[in-house]
């Protein structure tokens, strides 16, 4: 199930380093923008709601353990210009998520972008995005790294 | 109460959609009714006239204002402190932010906003200002806010602004009560720019001015100038006179761009609900203070 880091996700990373900041419903403290993990998983949920999405979704970690990862979007009103909707994911669809991970460890993050099974990639882009990215910009990891 | 304000409402409504003045001003022609018919131009403005729906022509999230008001970021630049007085100061260090030079912890803040009270206004304008759209007739002008689903009406009527007094306003020979919208009047000063004069705002143990924790009292007076340069560009500059907060007057908005949409465009929802909010909390919480184990005794693995 792991997922090694490719180009795309080095070239969207390096797009969302230079992304402006952006509300975040959590402020920037919350979660580690100097880094994504791209997790490969199941979907379990998606919550098309306010005050941010949620997609919660099943992931084995390098033990073989199944992981219960939720992850957040902005909001609907935000995302639908970045072409997500309520249908956008079903229970079961495997899908490939990147995300910041919450600084803490736990299964938790913002997402910046997601493959769906058919290949094509939903970017969270001005709507997930997070703040505050560093002046250094961030790196990309696999998951798992817990 | 409840029966006022839904009378209230139903009146704004059926004034502005039975209006010959109402929504069509400035929309063109549809050719054949698809909304992919509507293309920009800059074509001049017409006269007193703002209506349309608006987003920030600099990109959505120009609206939002993330680290405060548009002018006055709340980044801990010298430049952009703002000149509060004793008590605003001390207002303004009791409000726990979750963004901008003094902003805290998720566990710590107590913005209004996540308890789902009403942003009020001058929040309306300084905070999350996307998708807005405004109708207008020959007495009012209707301003729709996407965040909230909040609307505010400025007379155009020629009334006089109400006056301040201790307990409200005076409107006519009537005390009335302070309002998380206010009361607002607003004159023509050119055939292309509304100003509008706001006062009867709530306390400020209600509302915040911006989402980094600036303090706004029922004290405030805002004017906010609406020129609209063209057909498709719209320009707000919004200036904040509270003397129980702030020492001057000050510009909180400096010609913020609007552009004209598509005016068939359906705005989104964007609200918040208590029970949404609930779920989200309990499900997702505050990560960076997240137990091993999510509420209701979950374990993270399964």
């Amino acid at each position: 199930m792991r997922k090694r880091p490719i180009s795309v996700f080095a070239l969207a990373f390096g797009l969302l380093s230079m992304s402006i900041p952006l509300f975040a419903h959590h402020g920037t403290a919350v979660f580690d923008t100097s880094k994504t993990l791209t997790i490969k998983g199941s979907v379990t949920e998606w919550d098309w709601s306010n005050p941010h999405c949620l997609l919660q979704f099943d992931a084995k970690n390098e033990s073989g353990q199944v992981v219960h990862w939720i992850a957040e979007t902005q909001n609907p009103g935000n995302m639908v210009y970045a072409g997500w909707g309520k249908t956008s994911f079903k229970s079961g669809d495997e899908v490939t998520v990147t995300l910041y991970p919450a600084k803490n460890g736990k299964p938790f993050g913002r997402i910046t972008q997601v493959v769906l099974p058919n290949g094509k990639t939903l970017n969270a882009g001005a709507g997930g995005a997070d703040t505050s990215v560093s002046p250094e910009g961030s790196k990309s990891e696999n998951y798992p790294k817990q | 109460m409840p029966y006022r304000f839904r009378a209230l409402v139903i009146g704004l409504f059926a004034a502005v959609t039975f209006s010959p003045l109402a929504f069509a001003q400035n929309a063109p022609s549809r050719q054949s009714g698809s909304p992919n018919d509507w293309k920009a131009t800059s074509e001049p403005a017409p006269r007193h006239d703002i209506s349309g729906t608006w987003e920030p022509a600099n990109g959505p999230n120009d609206g939002i204002q993330p680290y405060g008001v548009k002018a006055m970021p709340n980044d801990g630049k010298p430049e952009h402190q703002l000149p509060y007085t004793p008590y605003g100061l001390e207002t303004y260090k009791s409000h726990r932010p979750l963004i901008g030079a003094d902003a805290v912890l998720p566990a710590n803040f107590n913005d209004p906003r996540d308890k789902c009270e009403p942003l009020g206004f001058p929040r309306a304008d300084l905070y999350y200002l996307r998708e807005t759209q405004i109708l207008q007739n020959e007495y009012k002008v209707a301003i729709l806010y996407q965040y909230g689903q909040a609307w505010r009406v400025i007379w155009t009527d020629g009334r006089e602004l109400p006056k301040l007094v201790d307990e409200g306003v005076l409107v006519g020979n009537d005390v009335r009560e302070s309002r998380f919208y206010g009361y607002s009047v607003g004159k023509w000063v050119d055939d292309s720019t509304l100003v509008v004069q706001t006062i009867g705002l709530m306390p400020e143990d209600r509302v915040w001015l911006d989402i980094t924790g600036r303090p706004i009292s029922d004290a405030a007076r805002v004017e906010e100038r609406f020129h609209r340069v063209n057909r498709d560009l719209l320009e707000l500059t919004v200036t904040i006179d509270d003397p129980k907060m702030y020492t001057k007057p000050w510009i909180a908005m400096d010609k913020f761009p609007m552009r004209l949409e598509d005016p068939h465009r359906d705005v989104m929802e964007v609200y918040c609900s208590p029970s949404e909010m609930e779920r989200y909390n309990k499900l997702f919480g505050n990560p960076t203070s997240a137990p091993a184990s999510p509420p209701d005794g979950d374990t993270p693995s399964r």
